[in-house]
């Protein structure tokens, strides 16, 4: 097997990911993909040339050793192949998911110059969903205790890795949560169909079982500031993640059945209310209804396929750009499609109408057309003049991102960040300008990815070591590190 | 996990709790609130927090029961626990020594006025309470309010208590023999705030008014709990709860409020009936 010519692994077809059936799964909230059996797993590693100079480990914003991992589950070392992916990546089951890989990883892919790339995410949550089911996700060794304590405020990605490097390196780690559950946008933006609460669950258990404290209900800023953290704590890392929404700012934007994507996608994540009555929290009865989603990233493409599964009649993304422009991972605007959302590109809502009673009856939209690029390089949308249409709906989702949450900032004045409100660090080591305190995430970065959420926190977390043994003497020689 | 040290009924419907919460008992101040769960599939529910105390590290909260998460709350008593507290979470009310302030609570808003009151009179204030009730039974803490207010007035819808009439015709009396007021807080039903922000628009007198919109997070996360002040979309949760009373749009409050009127119903029957089985089959079982 281990002989296979580069040839013959080039002849080797990319492995489809075995998936529910699109109509059958617009209609239950089980994951849409249902991942590759141990012998397509091995297939498809062979497809992997073992090339020299690996792009792929460059594409990775945590640098995978990915030729490894998959070397291994092609020789059939599952446990080792998990285990190369865990020491660079905290959360390989959630990250073979979610990552954006066609952006990453897979878009340099040697293998992919000619053909398909190598389905190196499909592997990687292979590799670490067969350690969580056959063997449980292994423990790393733990140094012995420093002493030393360090409070991490939110249980997002950012948080999680970080907490998991921390007490690897033998300090104690209390995580303050805003929630009632751990996870970030992991619990309570994602929907299980596309990344099942098990596997967070299972993540945050064991990091649970290697000591971390988790502390849930508990707004830095509000219940504790910062400052009093660092008053029982060495270090404080900040991974509260973005957490305001931005809303559209057109007329009717108050009225009853439209909602922001956080809170609608929390609803039905965190809150269950697709379970009401069973789950307490109600939400609009979207069964029958036209639900329009305003966006076109990942969290636009999540609660339009959520609207599907709540039983809408009708699921529309309204987007201001082609397609093209979107910046939802391409198998999420697949999937989509495939299960009947329809799409309006180049329109831009200008008002919502409801009727006497503050019930949504629809929108106005502008149809647009591309202007010239933009700063950004993106060609510019540009009104048709004239070109106005009204589409009935009764449920709207705002999916155009989110600002950062300014309680911590507020709560902290001299803690440096940008207009933005997101926090100012040195990105090698992701310190603030404030003594003790690191940060990374989506409150650093805006509106990001897990896995650079993830990175950061690691970076952080090494970083916090370096700093936790003598933090003078550290701080005096990154002082040059200017916190951009 | 948050202890329940104490239950009372003030009013039918109207219970006390003395919760365990030392931190946020420490760290509370007038017109900030918390958010609770009462069970594992529980809503989450905004309740103003009513009283502290650093002592015993507790807070009190004084519920109305009224849809399906406050009535199982109210069954609950002391020695029970809320399985998830989060806050203080709010702006707390702005203080400051206005001359004569009046703190106008209808209902269990009386409870959630109490704390700015309180408040109030320590800044200096000459503090008048109204307390509003529909009937005597529903007019509630008056000898709190009387302990730390200048003058309380108690009226009911029926007359049969203190004066009768609205809590808005009690204030229309006070400016009509020419007292002076310089500033009120109302809290209470949506169209007792509004009607309170057009008895007091005439005269020019700075009004605040708690407002109750449905919440989430309560953390400016989901924007659920957004509220137009003064034209302009606020999140109540964060830039709240305390606001302009002659800014705030009463009718997209109130229409906002009803988005879930027909779940809420069917939630509280259920709720309703469940309870009922529950008491036949005790009493079956205890023969
Ligand atoms: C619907 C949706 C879909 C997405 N899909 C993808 C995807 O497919 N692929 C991908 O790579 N990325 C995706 N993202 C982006 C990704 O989820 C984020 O970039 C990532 O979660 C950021 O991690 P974080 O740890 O910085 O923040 P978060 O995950 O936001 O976690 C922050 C945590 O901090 C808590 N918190 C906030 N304030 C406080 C406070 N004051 N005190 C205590 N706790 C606090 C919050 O409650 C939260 O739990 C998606 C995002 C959304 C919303
Ligand atoms: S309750 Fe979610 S933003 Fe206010």
């Amino acid at each position: 097997m281990a002989d296979l010519t580069n040839k013959e692994r080039m002849k080797i077809q990319k492995h489809h990911m075995p998936e529910q059936d699109p109509l059958e799964r617009a209609k239950n909230f089980l994951e849409v993909n249902l991942g590759y059996d141990t012998a397509t797993a091995i297939e498809e590693a062979q497809r992997c040339i073992q090339c020299k100079n690996k792009p792929c480990v460059e594409g990775c914003p945590v640098r995978v050793d990915i030729p490894g991992f998959i070397k291994q589950i092609e020789l059939g070392n599952f446990k080792e192949a998990a285990a190369i992916l865990k020491k660079d990546n905290a959360l390989p089951a959630v990250c073979g998911r979610v990552c954006p890989q066609e952006e990453q990883c897979e878009m340099v892919c040697t293998v992919g110059k000619k053909n398909a790339p190598v389905a190196i995410g499909y592997l990687e949550r292979w590799a670490a969903d067969w350690e969580r089911k056959n063997i449980g996700l292994q423990k790393p060794e733990l140094k012995p205790k420093t002493g030393k304590k360090v409070a991490i405020v939110g249980g997002g990605p950012a948080g999680l890795s970080c907490a998991g490097d921390l007490i690897q390196m033998g300090h104690d780690v209390v995580v303050f949560e805003a929630l009632h559950e751990i996870g970030g946008v992991l619990m309570y933006g994602i929907p299980e169909f596309r990344l099942p609460k098990v596997i967070v669950q299972a993540e945050v258990d064991g990091l649970r079982e290697m000591g971390v404290e988790f502390r849930t209900n508990q707004v830095i800023g509000m219940t504790d500031t910062v400052d009093e953290l660092l008053k029982e704590y060495d270090a404080v890392f900040l991974g509260v993640g973005a957490g305001l929404p931005y809303f559209l700012n057109i007329p009717g934007e108050h009225l009853n059945g439209i909602y922001s994507a956080n809170e609608y996608l929390t609803r039905v994540n965190l809150m269950k209310a697709y379970d009401f009555p069973n789950s307490d929290t109600p939400m609009f009865n979207v069964m029958g209804k036209s639900v329009a989603v305003f966006g076109g990233g990942n969290t636009a493409m999540d609660a339009v396929r959520t609207s599907l599964r709540l039983g809408a009649k009708k699921a529309m993304i309204i987007y201001r750009r082609t397609e093209k422009e979107m910046p939802a991972r391409v198998e999420e605007i697949k999937h989509a499609k495939e299960e009947g959302v329809e799409f309006f590109l180049l329109h831009a809502p200008i008002e919502f109408y409801g009727d006497e009673e503050g019930w949504l009856k629809g929108v106005k939209v502008q149809e647009m057309e591309l202007g010239e690029p933009d700063a950004s390089g993106r060609r510019r949308p540009v009104p048709i003049e004239g070109a106005i249409k009204d589409i009935p709906i009764e449920v709207a989702v705002v999916a155009i991102g989110n600002g950062s949450n300014p309680i911590i900032s507020k709560t902290t004045p001299d803690l440096k960040v940008n207009k933005w409100g997101n926090i100012l660090v040195d990105e090698k080591t992701m310190k603030t300008n404030k003594k003790g305190v690191f940060a990374g995430g989506d409150i650093v970065t805006g509106g990001a990815t897990v896995i650079l959420a993830m990175g950061a926190g690691r970076t952080a977390a090494a970083a916090i070591d370096e700093y936790l043994k003598n933090p003078d003497v550290w701080l005096e020689e990154k002082k040059e590190e200017v916190t951009n | 996990m948050n202890k329940i040290i104490e239950a009372r009924f003030l009013a039918p419907d109207v219970k006390l709790f003395r919760i365990e919460a030392p931190k946020i008992a420490e760290k509370r101040k007038p017109g900030q609130f918390i958010i609770l769960r009462v069970h594992k599939n529980g809503e989450r529910i905004p309740l103003t927090i009513a009283d502290s105390s650093t002592e015993d590290g507790t807070i009190t909260i004084i519920v109305q029961g009224i849809g399906k998460t406050t009535k199982h709350l109210n069954t609950l008593e002391a020695g029970g626990e809320i399985i998830d507290l989060v806050g203080p979470l709010g702006k707390p009310s702005h203080i400051e020594n206005f001359g004569t302030a009046v703190s106008i609570g209808g209902g269990v808003g009386t409870a959630i006025a109490y704390p700015t009151a309180k408040a109030l009179k320590e800044a200096g204030n000459h503090v008048i309470s109204i307390i509003g009730g529909r009937t005597k039974e529903f007019v509630i803490l008056e000898d709190e309010m009387k302990a730390v207010c200048d003058e309380v007035y108690p009226t009911t819808d029926d007359g049969s208590y203190g004066f009768h009439g609205f809590v808005t015709q009690k204030l229309q009396q006070l400016l009509d023999e020419g007292r002076k007021i310089d500033f009120v807080l109302a809290i209470g039903p949506i169209p007792m705030m509004k009607a309170v922000a057009d008895v007091t628009r005439p005269y020019g007198i700075k009004t605040v008014v708690s407002l109750n919109p449905i919440m989430v997070d309560g953390t400016g996360m989901c924007g659920g709990c957004r509220a137009l002040v003064d034209d302009k979309v606020v999140f109540v949760c964060v830039d709240g709860p305390e606001f302009d009373a002659h800014k705030v749009d009463f009718s997209v409050l109130t229409k906002r409020n009803r988005m879930y009127l027909s779940q809420e119903k069917q939630s509280v029957e259920e709720f309703e009936h469940k309870c009922k089985l529950d008491a036949k089959i005790k009493e079956v079982a205890n023969g």
